[in-house]
């Protein structure tokens, strides 16, 4: 008997020595099993990286599944809300999965790589939900996360730094688009995709160039501001966007304990990504039940008066008293590039229409007091950063 | 040949015929598609042998509710009726019991006996009760719902406090305790353990067998009867009784596919691509056929898919026929002994040790055995002077090790004519021919998943309020005019027409809505 | 002669608990004890010199927080220690280990199965829904469910609500959770043999009953319903063995004014005109008080400590059926030194650490039940054993350890009569060459082995077949049922006396709920006030 020697460590990402290098604060966490760092060297320069020159984040963690066979469209189609037959190949769809109940499991891309092969990411792990969804299906389902290496390349001069590397077709290349592109003997795929709200692309490849791709990159990026960024930023930058993490602003329904804590797709602001009119999918019947019968919750992004962080505060409606307690805020920050107190939050029907005014009750602490203010806050719409160089194709060159 | 059905059946085993009967008797035009030549299901007469016929799966009729024979105007020509149970000695001292009474044990037991019939027939009239109605919802605030819960709390409270205490306590439990309290006769014992075991994949020590005992006793207090022209004559007085109220049936029509619109069944396809439309779809195949097969994963949830796949329904019990140039000699037997119900089972310890081959997928290499006659009240069955032996055997798992290749069948087969010869030293030379249809058989002959007679194993996880699976156990499924109506769903299997009656009603109702 | 208030037969931890309520509601309790030490089966011996064994119940997570702190126990010496994870020695030179921190957890459960290591997030999830079911029920009384009186209707509709809010969905797994088998509850789940194994010894320890057979998914719960500081699922150890939970006890019992007395074996329930008067010892004294509680399983109370014509035919008759089991043993055993697991990776923080485990198949397992069935110990047993000494320095000198091996299945009798001096060898032997198959110099270390069968538990604790959960976890003996139908209040039939031991709800394990719980209804008859704490609650 030989012992099997297991590594019982986090693991690291191939991109790990070049992280390890540009790190001076050595704040790492734990993400799907790997490390990720916090933030490298300071996090609000960090975030600057993202909004005004090139921001590279690794995602190597994100969990990577490839579903291939005769049956990957329908078996898709029946997993996410929107209709995937829109999706055509060298396409990315941000999409939503539930579960009977219609509550949300948690949300991903889909990249069609190729003619009915596709790739699902997601933060958190669901192989054993994609493969019980599998039963029934000619599909095959398999985790690769470990097989790709990942890079967001997030900011402004991302497409210039890219375009520098000499990589073809970014001119053409839409938001949701992906292409392959031949660099060191092997594919590298480029989509521009990401989770900042801003231009932006991820590129994927074979782990063993993963160090070629990032000192090429870096090399590429040198006179445009490039910056390797940490989880601090990142999140920062996705509040400002108003998307939402799993934990933070819903819950993935397969791990709740208490009944009633999950949300639906309506109930998080995902109508746009459910299709009623395609054929069945995982939560329809009920979906339609909710959409019937009404809500329960429904996501507020908030526009807060003042500038104190609204984390974890209670909203109350906004009548007379400001007695009726109606949900709580569950993303918060100071958003640098708006100048701006923004939130993200939960509040029950009919409450939290936009436009709607609320009060939000902000308890924070300065030098080892705690204070407690109620500040106004109103209901908008849109994200809070939405700039125009996020859709423009081609992007215009810094 | 008409455009539109109200309802189509797939499927006309007894369950299908008596819920067809019943929507075509409210008015509603009915299409029953069979996949096999005859009509019946696994509920059929089989000529295994020239001229030597049998009841192919069951062959006691025990549970046939009276509401259904009352509302198909059925006439079941019965060859025998208020059949005995005889639990074989090797000895000669065999125990036979019938009704609450039973001989061949002491007094002590023969008192015994009679007060654990009187409790037993008792708990499996409350049940009875409920397995003739589509079970309610739970955790819901439907006053219907609600209403049938209260109702099953006060006839719970109605029958007194100990009584209810008892059943409370017993519900749960194996049958193997309960008779180790009670009763010194091994042979009992071993009879009554069988009872409580046969056609699931259990052995008298599970607990649940208290649950499986009363459900065999539910309906007609376990009375055993056998028809006339064996099983295959009930279903088809049921077809005729549907054909009667305007039913058509057509057989040979194997169904391919439910046509599903945007979550709302429409008919059906068959294999030969003919396609009849209907807005109510009813299948009396499993859950895992109907769902997994003829509607498709695609067109329903995912958990939901998940629990389908995970219902329990693999076989274990396997069918012997015998063609006899004579009847074997037993020891210790009447000529009228021959024509009731023989059972091999000469301890609980002996019952049990049969089921532990069954959970490492082997056949029990000393199996127990239901053998009956049918051929001494009945003469059709076998040529003059000549007699069919049809025997249940267990345990034979559908998931055998060697999947049932030609040597575990001829190995089985030896097996169990070893068990016989120790009670019938002549049977080998009575025995013109004979067959066994394994699990494997009843799979490939039935279109049952697994070769499971009930459709799915009767247990307190798959019963009542989770029957088929958690969310569905009202017949409907979660396609818009799909339903259930076979033994998968509530109440479950025999030979009993509940299901069919239950889901007939549910769709009836729906159609006042 | 002095007159107590009431007297508690058997210083277990249940006993032991229950007197502590009493006597800090003011009464004035006396705990008679049969041996020469505390505890029961909650006990730390030396039976081998500087040794300490807890040479009966071995590990602590079920022992509820609301009694620890309550009665201030870390006042008078427990202290609770986790400990980590488990590891499964495979037949064929590898194993599956698990760790107390989720990812490294994840980790090692994806080298067997990527799928199983996934699912395993859904799997405890939804075990922890039912684990809130539960919690809400331990220290509370189960109501009796024919009963009309406005307490049981409360209790009743208390229970029926925690059940609703699960939500019509939930309700049905529930359903199907508390009936189905643990087998085939992991079935559900998982996918791989070993990592089912590993997950399925907690459905079958304690009681007589196979991994498939149904009801077994709840004794599942059963073990995961405790937890070590909100760890629910977690397990620890007591510093000093387990013992010092019957000490703390005592300490308790003591600080408020109780006196135990040990060597002091009841021989007889005293009952008079249906009204108990107090209690026979052994020695022939008498000693009285108008309430007398038993800490003993039922059986032994009411078949050997009292008179069958002062109890009810059917009620006697029910408990003369009381299912109450030998189904397990335990091989207690001084070690030179730490035993070496070459299947292990060296430093593994497994080794010595974790629940170890010599079985790694659901088929192993289930042929191990075979063995009961047919009147014998397990050939290829299930083994659960731990080296508390490793985690634990007050256990042995240093260097030295303590390794308590829970063995199933192990029969009270053999074939129906008593065990011989060889049989009891041959089963220590089965246990011990199991063992060595995977640690080569395991034989060498042992300095002493202590076995222990059901019935030498039976003979030296006196719980019946030595069943660690005084009776089945089975449905007809849970909740409203346990330990019979209509006496599930912790009241005898008999005036007076009343029933406090594992063979009431909730049941076996170091929880000391049914000793608390008795106490409650015992103050509640004496219109005294209630001492016994509630349940902490969860939103």
């Amino acid at each position: 008997m030989t012992p099997v020697s297991i590594n019982t460590g986090r693991l690291r990402s191939p991109f790990y020595p070049r992280l390890a290098e540009l790190d001076s604060l050595n704040t790492w966490h734990n993400w799907a099993g790997y490390s990720s760092a916090e933030a490298l060297y300071c996090e609000d320069m960090e975030y600057f990286a993202i909004r005004n020159s090139t921001g590279v984040f690794d995602i190597t963690p994100m969990t990577k599944y490839r579903i291939t066979g005769p049956d990957a469209l329908d078996y898709l189609n029946r997993l996410v809300t929107r209709d995937m037959r829109k999706i055509k190949p060298g396409r990315v769809a941000y999409a939503i999965w539930c579960d009977d109940q219609g509550q949300v499991i948690d949300d991903g891309t889909i990249f069609h790589l190729r003619e009915g092969e596709y790739r699902l990411c997601s933060q958190e792990r669901h192989l054993a939900w994609l493969t019980t969804a599998a039963i029934g299906f000619d599909v095959t389902v398999k985790e690769e996360t470990a097989e790709i290496a990942a890079l967001a390349v997030q900011g402004p001069t991302s497409y210039s730094v890219l375009k520098n590397m000499g990589i073809d077709g970014l001119d053409s290349l839409k938001p949701f688009g992906l292409i392959h592109h031949q660099i060191f003997g092997t594919e590298l795929m480029v989509s521009r995709t990401g989770f900042t709200g801003d231009l932006g692309y991820e590129l994927w490849i074979d782990p063993d160039k993963a160090i070629d791709l990032w000192d090429a990159l870096f090399a590429a990026g040198k006179l445009h501001g490039i910056q390797a960024i940490g989880t601090h930023a990142l999140d920062l930058a996705r509040k400002e966007a108003g998307y939402l993490a799993p934990f933070e602003d819903f819950l993935p329904a397969e791990t709740t304990v208490r009944t009633g804590r999950t949300r639906s797709p309506l109930e998080i602001g995902m109508e746009w990504l459910v299709d009623f009119n395609k054929d069945n999918f995982n939560g329809r019947r009920a979906l339609l039940k909710e959409k019937a019968e009404g809500s329960t919750w429904r996501l507020v992004k908030l526009d807060i008066e003042g500038n104190k962080t609204a984390d974890h505060s209670y909203i109350y409606a906004d009548d007379k008293k400001n007695s009726d307690e109606i949900g709580f805020i569950t993303s918060a920050a100071w958003s640098p590039v708006c100048k701006q107190n923004i939130a993200l939050g939960t509040v029950r029907t009919p409450h939290g229409k936009p436009g709607d005014n609320v009060w939000v009750e902000v308890y924070y602490q300065r030098e080892m007091h705690w204070n407690r203010v109620m500040a106004k806050a109103t209901v908008v719409d849109k994200p809070f950063w939405f700039p125009a160089r996020r859709g423009m194709t081609p992007p215009a060159p810094f | 040949m008409i455009d539109k059905y109200d309802a189509i059946v797939i499927g006309a085993g007894h369950n299908g015929l008596v819920c067809s009967a019943l929507l075509a008797k409210a008015g509603k035009n009915v299409l029953v598609l069979e996949a096999n030549d005859q009509v019946g299901g696994a509920a059929i007469t089989r000529e295994f042998a020239d001229g030597y016929s049998v009841s192919a799966c069951a062959h006691l009729l025990y549970k046939m509710q009276p509401q259904v024979e009352k509302d198909l105007n059925l006439n079941i020509n019965l060859a025998s009726d208020n059949l005995s149970t005889i639990v074989l000695s090797e000895v000669g001292e065999h125990v036979t019991y019938c009704g609450n009474k039973v001989t061949g044990v002491n007094e002590s037991d023969q008192k015994n006996f009679a007060e654990f019939f009187k409790r037993m027939t008792r708990f499996s009239d409350l049940l009875n009760t409920y397995l003739n109605k589509p079970p309610p919802r739970l955790g819901t605030k439907n006053k219907k719902d609600l209403f049938t819960l209260a109702m099953l709390g006060f006839d719970l409270r109605r029958m007194g406090k100990v009584e209810m205490r008892e059943f409370l306590r017993l519900i749960g439990m194996n049958i193997y305790d309960e008779l180790d309290e009670r009763f010194e006769s091994p042979l009992l014992k071993g009879g009554l353990s069988l009872d409580s075991v046969l056609g699931t994949h259990l052995g008298p020590r599970s607990p649940n067998t208290i649950l499986t005992y009363l459900f065999r006793m539910a309906g007609k207090h376990g009375t055993l009867s056998t028809p006339k022209g064996g099983m295959g004559s009930v279903t088809k007085a049921m077809s005729d009784s549907a054909k009667a109220a305007g039913v058509e049936i057509i057989t040979n029509a194997k169904v391919k596919k439910v046509i599903i619109e945007k979550g709302t069944a429409t008919g059906v396809e068959l294999n030969d691509g003919t396609i009849y439309n209907s807005e109510i779809v009813v299948s009396n195949a499993d859950p895992k056929k109907t769902m997994l097969e003829l509607v498709g994963a695609r067109n329903v949830e995912t958990r939901f898919t998940h629990r389908i796949d995970n219902i329990r329904m693999k076989g274990n019990a396997a069918k012997l026929h015998i063609a006899l140039n004579k009847l074997p000699t037993i020891k210790g037997f009447s000529e009228s002994d021959y024509s009731q119900r023989i059972l091999i089972a000469p301890d609980e310890n002996y019952v049990e040790r049969a089921f532990n081959s069954a959970k490492y997928g082997e056949s029990s290499p000393l199996p127990v055995l239901e053998i009956t006659f049918p051929s001494i009240k009945d003469s059709s069955l076998a040529p003059s002077g000549c007699h069919v032996m049809s025997a249940v055997v267990q345990y034979a798992p559908y998931q055998q090790k060697s999947d049932w290749n030609e040597e575990a069948r001829t190995n089985f087969k030896n097996d169990i004519f070893s068990v016989l010869k120790q009670h019938m030293p002549d049977i080998e030379n009575c025995c013109l021919s004979s067959e066994i249809l394994t699990p494997l058989d009843l799979e490939k002959e039935f279109h049952i998943t697994g070769g499971h007679w009930h459709h799915g194993e009767l247990t307190l996880d798959q019963f009542m309020f989770v029957r088929p699976v958690a969310g569905s156990a009202q017949y409907q499924m979660p396609i818009d005019g799909l339903y259930l109506c076979g033994a998968g769903s509530h109440p479950g299997g025999g030979i009993s027409g509940a299901s069919g009656r239950n889901a007939a009603q549910v769709i009836l109702k729906r159609e006042k809505r | 002669m002095k007159k107590y208030d009431a007297i508690v037969v058997g210083a277990g931890h249940n006993g032991l608990a229950n007197a502590a309520f009493l006597a800090k509601a003011g009464m004035d309790v006396l705990c008679v004890e049969k041996n020469d030490y505390i505890g029961g089966a909650a006990v730390s011996r030396e039976l081998y010199q500087d040794w300490k064994y807890s040479n009966c119940s071995y590990v602590c997570s079920l022992l509820r927080p609301e009694i620890y702190r309550n009665l201030e126990l870390h006042k008078h010496g427990l202290q609770i220690t986790p400990y980590g994870g488990s590891v499964q020695f495979m037949e064929n030179g590898d194993y599956f280990g698990s760790y107390h921190d989720p990812e490294a957890a994840h980790r090692e459960m994806a080298r067997h199965s990527k799928h199983d290591a996934d699912a395993y997030t859904r799997y405890s999830t939804d075990t922890m829904r039912q684990c809130r079911l539960i919690r809400n029920f331990l220290l509370r009384t189960a109501p009796d469910p024919t009963s009309f009186k406005p307490r049981d209707i409360k209790e009743l509709m208390l229970l029926g609500n925690k059940f609703l809010e699960l939500g019509e969905d939930r309700l049905y797994e529930a359903i199907r959770f508390w009936t189905m088998s643990v087998a085939d509850y992991l079935g559900e789940y998982f996918e791989t043999d070993v990592i089912k194994t590993a997950l399925s010894g907690s459905g079958i320890i304690g009681t007589a009953l196979g991994i498939h057979s149904p009801g077994t998914a709840y004794v599942l719960l059963h073990h995961y319903m405790g937890d070590v500081d909100g760890n629910v699922g977690s397990w620890g150890f007591a510093r000093g063995g387990m013992g010092a939970v019957s000490n703390a006890l005592a300490g308790a019992l003591q600080s408020y004014g109780g006196e135990i007395r040990s060597e002091s074996g009841v021989d007889q329930i005293i009952v008079k005109n249906n009204r108990v008067q107090g209690v026979a010892l052994e020695s022939g004294e008498e000693i009285y008080a108008p309430v007398v509680v038993s800490n003993m399983d039922v059986k032994r109370t009411f078949l050997n400590c009292m008179d069958e014509k002062d109890l009810p035919a059917s009620f006697y008759n029910r408990i003369k059926n009381f299912k109450i089991r030998g189904s397990s043993g335990k091989l207690n055993i001084a070690l030179d030194g730490m035993p070496t697991f070459p299947a292990l990776p060296p430093g593994s923080e497994l080794i010595g650490h974790a629940d170890m485990h010599f079985i790694d198949s659901m088929e192993r397992m289930e042929r191990a039940y075979d063995d009961w069935k047919d009147g014998t110990w397990s050939k290829d047993p299930y083994i659960d054993c731990t080296i508390p000494s490793a985690v634990d320095p007050t256990m042995t000198p240093p260097g030295k350890h303590f390794m308590s091996c829970f063995v199933q299945y192990c029969p009270a009798q053999i074939e129906g009569r008593a065990w011989t001096s060889e049989e009891r060898d041959a089963f220590t032997k089965s246990v011990i060459d199991q063992i060595s198959n995977y640690s080569p110099d395991f034989k060498d270390l042992i300095l002493h082995v202590e076995t222990r069968t059901p019935q030498d538990i039976e003979d030296q604790i006196g719980i019946t077949e030595g069943n660690i959960f005084h009776g089945e976890l089975t449905m007809d003996q849970l909740l409203f049922n346990r330990p019979v139908p209509g006496y599930a209040q912790y009241r005898a039939p008999v005036n007076g006396l009343y029933m406090c031991g594992s063979s009431t709800h909730p049941g076996g394990g170091v929880m000391a709920a049914p000793g608390a719980n008795a106490a409650r209804e015992i103050l509640y008859d004496l219109k005294l006030k209630n001492t016994v704490p509630e349940n902490f609650g969860d939103d």
